[in-house]
């Protein structure tokens, strides 16, 4: 990983360098025009949210029950990764919902529900900071549990009528669509496991330099 | 067996200690009527109580007074560390988090059972038009907030700053049950009541329940040990 | 039913919470019909020791094995033979003496449940006061209650943090003589204690613990007060070795 890491960044870079230029040559929406180009930026960052979001479910679980301090380092890191790519879909939504619909807000399930676990991974953030030692592995049940909620979270756009674009609309993309729309979902998906790699070893290295403090104090 | 007897041991002390102090329960109650009462001054519009808002009181103020009986609950273990004793005890710990919950869900049940009328009364909301659905839902509801509840309130004992984590760690995961309780509620208020709408919400209630019930059992022994 | 050990070994056993080493490599082997007195200024991390001997902390790396079994094969069944008396003396202030002890009689599944408990009330001098809530006794009447709760299951193990705190002279003999029958009948006892003239005579060996790190007071002239004073003395502690 550690050689590919530049090449890749690279690539990422690239991608998100070409990634205006793709949308500007796909077609129009029929009804929001312009607006809806958004979506672009706005489902992938959700995408790569919900990843992230099961990432680090996985590895809380993974440290819960093997005790691997690697897996509990991902998951910190995939935690704090969920509450940035978080932070962009909860802006650029309203964004959209104010030129497509003109409400900054709609309390529909699906944003409602991504607000939910963007504040339960955040809940995660501030447990590992302010829970004293050994909060860690409470952090890690935390995860297991926002984890479990994804779907209840997924599953109720499908029980409501919604404002929101049914999950369905991907399949029925227009041909001119899907080739931008999949092309900026690498990017992000390419850009988050290189931000999760490098923020996993940040704390890889904190790890030893507390190692190392713990001996010099002897 | 041994499983059962230790849920019903822990359970049977629990009542034991609450009914020599009746702290808890007391104070619980108190919280949840003021909880409504001071609620109710934000929606009576006029002197004429709105009563869309009722479902959303009532099952706010038992969020409210829940987290609050559960701080205690588990503050009084920690106290003289008992809770280090019965995790030190040749029982199955699961057995444990189950009793716990057994105790919880039957304060919540005294709570709900001087609320919910309150509510009705206040809000001039016919709650009790189908008892049994309505009964269904609370059930339902408050097992799921309980059940993570417990849990978490259980692993934050040793924790610092355990006093506001734990709504902060409760609320966001216990929202599908607040939401589902709250409409399901409300289709049960509506002029021409919504049935299956209710039943659905059941439906995600119970699932949520089986779900969070087995994850917190399955998981209560390693957040436990340190 | 329940195996009952022979000896408890720790190796290298590391405790870490957060940024502070409670244990640092601590080695350890006691055998059955042993008294060990586990002596050390305060924060040396003596209760921590407890603990890990008690299966109530993992050991941040190292192995605790009971006659080779460790903690998470041998299961329920291995806490049924460890007693821990600690700090904070796990009684329920609400509930009564008698109460107290059916509940824990109860939780460890022992039968002839009323006269153990009886017979333990009687030890405890606490027998006219079995039903009134522990939350108005002195302290000396809650250690001697606690200890009844801690033995109440006839452990193999005995872990006692301090257990001398708060009794006055009849009791700290009775208690002596209690833990010499202990170790007599083939128990493990580990106490931690400060009133180092109770445990002198009684206890096979005697460590001391400080920052974390296990050493064995030398056997040299006079008491063992004295031999703590010169150990506390000396520069610093040396490397942990197997005692």
């Amino acid at each position: 990983m550690r050689r590919l890491f530049l090449p890749l960044t690279i690539v990422a870079a690239g991608m998100f360098m070409c990634a205006p230029f793709l949308i500007d040559g796909a077609p129009y929406e029929s009804t929001m025009g312009l607006v809806q180009k958004i979506f672009y930026f706005h489902v992938p960052s959700a995408m790569t949210m919900f990843v992230s979001a099961i990432v680090c479910g996985v590895a809380s679980a993974v440290y819960l029950f093997k005790g691997r301090p690697a897996a509990d380092r991902l998951a910190a890191a995939a935690a704090e990764l969920t509450s940035v790519f978080g932070i962009i879909v909860l802006v650029t939504g309203p964004l959209w919902a104010r030129k497509a619909w003109g409400v900054w807000w709609v309390w529909d399930e699906r944003i409602t529900s991504t607000f939910v676990l963007w504040l339960i991974f955040n809940a995660y953030l501030l447990l590992r900071k302010y829970g004293g030692p050994g909060s860690e592995r409470l952090a890690a049940g935390l995860a297991v549990f926002g984890m479990a909620n994804v779907p209840f979270v997924y599953w109720s756009v499908n029980v409501w009528r919604t404002l929101h674009p049914k999950t369905t609309v991907v399949p029925t993309l227009q041909p001119g669509m899907r080739g931008p729309f999949w092309f900026c979902v690498t990017a992000f998906l390419l850009f988050y496991v290189l931000a999760l790699s490098a923020r996993a070893h940040l704390e890889a290295r904190r790890a030893e330099l507390e190692t190392l403090y713990l001996d010099i104090e002897e | 067996m041994n499983f059962v007897q230790t849920v019903w041991l822990v359970v049977r002390k629990d009542v034991l200690v609450e009914a020599r102090s009746r702290e808890i329960v007391y104070t619980t109650l108190f919280f949840a009527v003021a909880c409504v009462l001071v609620f109710a001054f934000g929606f009576v519009n006029e002197g004429r109580p709105v009563t869309d808002a009722a479902p959303g009181i009532l099952w706010i103020a038992i969020a409210f007074s829940g987290t609050l009986a559960l701080g205690r609950a588990f503050e009084r273990e920690r106290q003289n560390e008992t809770l280090r004793a019965l995790m030190i005890a040749p029982v199955d710990r699961p057995a444990l988090y189950v009793g716990k919950l057994a105790g919880i869900l039957l304060l919540l049940t005294v709570v709900e059972v001087i609320v919910v009328p309150l509510v009705a009364l206040l809000f001039h909301a016919p709650l009790f038009s189908r008892p049994a659905l309505l009964a269904a839902l609370l059930a339902a509801g408050t097992t799921g907030f309980a059940a993570v509840g417990t849990l978490f309130a259980a692993m934050l004992v040793r924790a610092r700053s355990r006093d506001v984590l734990l709504p902060v760690l409760l609320y966001p995961i216990t929202i599908p049950v607040i939401i589902a309780g709250v409409r399901g509620t409300a289709a049960l208020l509506q002029a021409d009541v919504d049935v299956p709408m209710a039943r659905a919400w059941l439906s995600m209630l119970v699932l949520f329940d089986v779900v969070f019930v087995t994850l917190a059992l399955w998981t209560f022994e390693p957040l436990m040990t340190e | 039913m329940a195996p009952d050990f022979s000896s408890v070994t720790l190796t290298d056993v590391t405790r870490t919470f957060g940024r502070r080493r409670a244990l640092h490599r601590v080695s350890l082997h006691i055998r059955a019909g042993e008294l060990v007195a586990i002596v050390g200024p305060n924060g040396a991390g003596k209760s921590t020791l407890l603990a890990v001997l008690s299966t109530l902390l993992q050991p941040t790396s190292g192995d605790i094995r009971y006659d080779g079994l460790s903690s998470a094969t041998a299961g329920p069944a291995l806490r049924a033979r460890i007693g821990l008396l600690g700090h904070d003396l796990y009684l329920y202030p609400e509930l009564s003496p008698a109460e107290n002890l059916r509940f824990f009689a109860g939780l460890y599944r022992l039968d002839n449940v009323h006269e153990r408990i009886a017979a333990a009330l009687e030890r405890a001098d606490l027998a006219d006061r079995r039903d009134d809530a522990v939350a108005g006794f002195s302290r000396g009447m809650r250690q001697r209650l606690a200890l009844e709760r801690a033995l109440l299951h006839d452990p193999r193990l005995v872990l006692l943090d301090e257990p001398f705190t708060g009794l006055d002279d009849a009791s700290a003999r009775a208690l002596r003589d209690r833990l010499a029958g202990l170790r007599a009948g083939g128990c493990l006892v580990v106490v931690i204690t400060h009133d180092l003239d109770t445990v002198d005579g009684l206890a096979d060996r005697a460590l001391m613990l400080q920052k974390g790190r296990l050493m064995e007071l030398l056997e040299c002239q006079g008491s063992l007060r004295e031999r703590y004073r010169a150990a506390l003395a000396d520069a610093p502690p040396p490397a942990a070795g197997r005692l």
